[in-house]
């Protein structure tokens, strides 16, 4: 079947400084996605009313109206992507999808954050209060206090230590090697903070087994990134990457509850169903991919995306990440090399698909030595999408 | 008294009946007539068949701790940490899954794959929660 | 890259009933609806492999993956924007297949507007702060912001409450010949309309829609795969969604000639390789008269300041209108499921099984809600 493989490329990209909790930025989230896609469009060589659509990630309260009044531009196509942390590539995916439809010829995906945890959750208790009670699916789950995708993260992660005898040292190789990562990287959130493992063992636990430096963190910052035909492609400033694969992974559960407590353990998991979709549309495998952006919002989901992308059995993620395989710059499959979630920022996936452009341009922070195919994925654990990318 | 100071949950058109069977210290389960595949949570039509015809079975309430983790940060004001949230599989069905706590058990105590069995407890006059204990 | 124009079908559609009380949950309805949708294209629930719902989520889309016993789905996605959004799930529909990534896709609106029985709807976001421009000032409502867009249109071209008035006639007379719709049953005159109640001047009650519970939807696919199916196929000519910068706060000033129907308007004729006297019936986003007035004017079917005078003489009423509107009865008349229901009544008129069958009914145009970001959608046996 005709596909949309290599028919579309990336052609610009932006991003903004980052904060977090406790260095916050001053900017508000529209401020960001501006800056994000202002940079995004002159990193294109474009002009603002060259873009004529816009995928958002799904939390984003930037929507089209926003956009376009203050870019000052007409859409004939915008939309946002679902399920959370799933959504970041499916924002690069489906602006793919728009362009190779005819839709749009210039399509932005991004992704603005700048709301402390502390806001949500007390936007939670507020509406509960309001509503008289938990609504919904989330009544499953919420009065027993599960509230949180890191404590279902919790969950899996016992599961997959019981089975498999995975560890937390296992998870701890994933987030020292991330926190290397960013020590290249001087945007990144925690440059100018290393981490050994004994620093991530003593760090104090969250739900176990899941510790702080498990978890990624709150962050502000955007992230934008522009996709267009590759026929447009080639007359524009950069060297265009290639969306060479691009897909959703959906899978129903069975008897799950609540988007929380997705068992990530099962074999054919939703990473599993989207890796096949990726490499049978892309013709390559897991030998093929040079650089991993696999979504790190918890280090055991990074071991479970792994493990169904094929490059290793299910079960072994934990042995696989020994002996430094995922660092740069030698090990066999540097993973997350700008910092990721953990340790870059938590912009949703987008910072991850940001560093991928870059390490196919050869300008990235940690640049793995000729990168010619990167796979990008979202979240583990929810309803998901990937690209592939290659130049 | 609730294992944590949580709000209640809101029961909707499918889990009416699941609720009404927790305030009866009935741990019901929902099965296609049909096929008898069990689901939970509720759902209108069966996963398995597509089948509309459902009843409410009682279920034993034995089951195995399938997952669990020790919650040690507080994310709402005034919730009691550590605290367990457990993931059990009920006997009756392989993978039929059930968020829940155990509330009779240190968290050193918890492991994947202790028995357990539920229990009920009686928050309001209306509103009753069921919970795990230690099953031997 | 090729065109859409006319490769993709709508192979299947089916709704609830529309009524003031469901008496099931937005699930249950969504469910009927959707299996209905894929019985009627003469599938089984096993080919769907998309799923397009609405945000925000009283249905889910995995809920629904779920009971069709699906095990895996390569393509989902939600509208947003109600009734400017929930018709361009087909939009969306046509880019995933089109991408690969799916070869059915499903459609849906649920809604138990009308009796409110529903899963209280829960943000994870705080809502956008531009609200604080128009909320202190009492403008709560869509209602609101439809009387001032009015009661410009007024001033500016002399437009009348007799004229909204036309446009309600018109879909009350077609409800009146449509058993499903919610005011059957209960015929209209001008007078009634002018003595229905002020609810924002120079908005009445009868210039605005009706709420109702009930569920839609329809399955996508490819017009080859389509023409081996059970249905005959309605073709989507055109298609696109329309949001420019004179959209702001939601407020809008009916003189602006360039606004986003217009725009959408031209992509779609464009498109389509049309212009508006090739249009045999319309469906037109019906929440409040005026916008509908407004909408015939962006859309091209008169100029700008003329579509008071447009809609009267039964311009809009079959049989005999120039342009038959909203021929199931629209949000006005029907019940509101939020644009879907526009959509079934198009596939109806094509099909030739509508209740208020235009003759040779060849090309329908669906336009969602203005003052939104919107979609159009043109469609053709």
């Amino acid at each position: 079947m005709d596909s949309i493989k290599d028919k579309t490329a990336i052609v610009g990209v932006g991003w903004t400084r980052y904060g977090s909790i406790k260095k916050p930025l001053p900017e508000s989230q529209y401020t960001l996605a501006c800056q994000a896609i202002m940079a995004a469009i002159e990193d294109a060589g474009l002009a603002p009313k060259d873009v004529d659509g816009v995928m958002r990630f799904n939390f984003d309260s930037n929507d089209p109206v926003r956009l376009a009044h203050s870019l000052g531009i007409n859409l004939k196509f915008f939309g946002k992507s679902m399920y959370g942390g799933g959504g970041g590539c499916a924002c690069v995916a489906q602006a793919a999808a728009a362009v190779y439809a005819g839709m749009a010829d210039y399509v932005v995906a991004f992704r603005a954050i700048s709301e402390s945890q502390e806001v949500a959750l007390g936007h939670f208790a507020s509406q509960f209060a309001q509503l008289g009670g938990i609504p919904g699916s989330m009544g499953w789950i919420m009065p027993f206090g599960l509230m949180s995708p890191a404590q279902g993260a919790a969950i899996t992660a016992s599961t997959h230590f019981s089975r498999y005898g995975t560890t937390s040292q296992h998870m701890g190789n994933i987030a020292v090697a991330q926190r290397k990562h960013a020590n290249q990287n001087p945007n990144a959130f925690f440059y100018d903070h290393p981490m050994t493992m004994e620093d991530y063992m003593n760090s104090p636990m969250i739900a176990e087994p899941l510790r702080l430096f498990d978890c990624c963190q709150e962050s502000d910052g955007a992230c934008a990134v522009i996709v267009t035909s590759e026929e447009r492609a080639r007359d524009l400033k950069q060297p265009p990457v290639y969306i060479m694969a691009a897909a959703q992974g959906g899978l129903w559960y069975p008897n799950s509850m609540n988007l929380l407590d997705k068992i990530a353990d099962l074999e054919k998991d939703e990473s599993w169903h989207l890796a096949q979709a990726l490499y049978e549309m892309a013709g390559i495998g897991p030998r093929d991919v040079e650089v991993a952006e696999i979504y790190d919002h918890f280090t055991i989901h990074v071991l479970c995306t792994l493990e169904s992308f094929g490059f290793c059995k299910k079960g072994e993620g934990g042995p696989f990440t020994e002996g430094g395989r995922l660092e740069w710059p030698d090990g066999e499959l540097p993973l997350n090399p700008s910092g990721g979630n953990l340790s870059e920022a938590y912009i949703h996936g987008m910072n991850h698909v940001v560093d991928g452009v870059r390490q196919l341009r050869g300008t990235a922070p940690a640049q793995v030595k000729d990168a010619d195919i990167v796979l990008c994925t979202s979240g583990n654990a929810v309803p998901t999408s990937g690209v592939i990318l290659r130049r | 008294m609730p294992y944590l100071p949580m709000p209640l949950p809101l029961p909707y058109e499918e889990s009416k009946g699941f609720w009404a069977g927790c305030k009866r210290h009935e741990l019901l389960i929902e099965r296609c007539m049909d096929c008898h595949v069990y689901r939970h949570p509720p759902i209108p039509v069966c996963p398995e068949c597509q089948s509309w015809n459902k009843e409410w079975v009682k279920v034993s309430g034995n089951g195995k701790v399938e997952g669990f983790t020790i919650v040690t940060r507080a994310l709402f004001p005034g919730l009691p940490v550590p605290y367990n949230v457990v993931r059990v599989e009920l006997e009756e069905q392989k993978g039929l899954l059930i968020i829940g706590n155990v509330i009779d058990c240190s968290p050193e105590e918890i492991s994947v794959g202790m028995p357990v069995k539920v229990t009920f407890e009686d928050i309001t006059p209306d509103r009753t929660l069921y919970y795990f204990k230690k099953a031997e | 890259m090729a065109t859409i124009k006319d490769r993709y079908a709508i192979a299947g559609i089916g709704h609830t009933e529309y009524s003031r009380n469901s008496g099931r949950s937005e699930l249950h309805l969504a469910l009927e609806a959707i299996m209905g949708a894929i019985k009627d294209a003469g599938l089984d629930f096993k080919n769907i492999d998309g799923i397009v719902g609405d945000h925000p989520s009283r249905v889910d889309v995995m809920t629904i993956g779920n009971a069709l016993g699906l095990q895996k789905f390569g393509f989902f996605i939600e509208t947003e924007f109600a009734g400017g959004g929930v018709p361009s799930g087909l939009l969306h529909a046509i880019a995933g297949i089109e991408a690969g990534w799916a070869t059915h896709v499903v459609c849906y609106k649920s809604l138990n507007g009308s009796s409110k029985n529903s899963v209280p709807a829960f943000e994870f976001v705080v809502q956008p702060h531009e609200l604080g421009f128009t909320r202190p000032f009492g403008l709560l409502d869509p209602v609101a912001y439809a009387a001032l867009a009015a009661r410009r249109h007024m001033h500016q071209y002399g437009t009348t409450s007799r004229q909204f008035g036309a446009i309600a006639l018109a879909c009350r007379k077609h409800a009146n010949r449509n058993p499903n719709a919610i005011m059957h049953g209960e015929p209209m005159t001008i007078d009634d309309h002018q003595q229905s109640s002020l609810i924002a001047d120079p908005l009445r009650q009868l210039d605005c829609y009706v709420e109702a519970d009930g569920a839609a939807a329809c399955v996508v696919t490819s017009a080859e795969r389509a023409r081996d199916l059970k249905q005959e196929p309605v073709y989507i000519m055109a298609a696109s969604q329309a949001c420019g910068p004179s959209l702001s706060c939601g407020t809008m000033d009916p003189t602006v000639t360039e606004n986003e129907t217009r725009l959408l308007a031209r992509n779609l004729f464009s498109m389509a390789g049309l212009t508006p006297t090739d249009i045999d019936v319309l469906q037109v986003y019906d929440d409040f008269t005026p916008l509908v007035l407004m909408a015939l004017e962006d859309l091209g079917f008169c100029e700008k300041g003329e579509g008071g005078g447009f809609v009267e003489g039964g311009n809009l009423e079959w049989p005999d209108g120039e342009l038959p509107l909203n021929t199931g009865g629209g949000n006005l008349s029907e019940g509101c499921i939020e644009g879907f229901n526009h959509i079934i009544e198009a596939v109806k008129q094509l099909r030739g099984v509508s209740t208020a069958q235009v003759r040779d009914a060849e090309v329908v145009l669906v336009c969602g809600a203005t003052g939104v970001p919107t979609i159009g959608l043109i469609l053709r046996r």
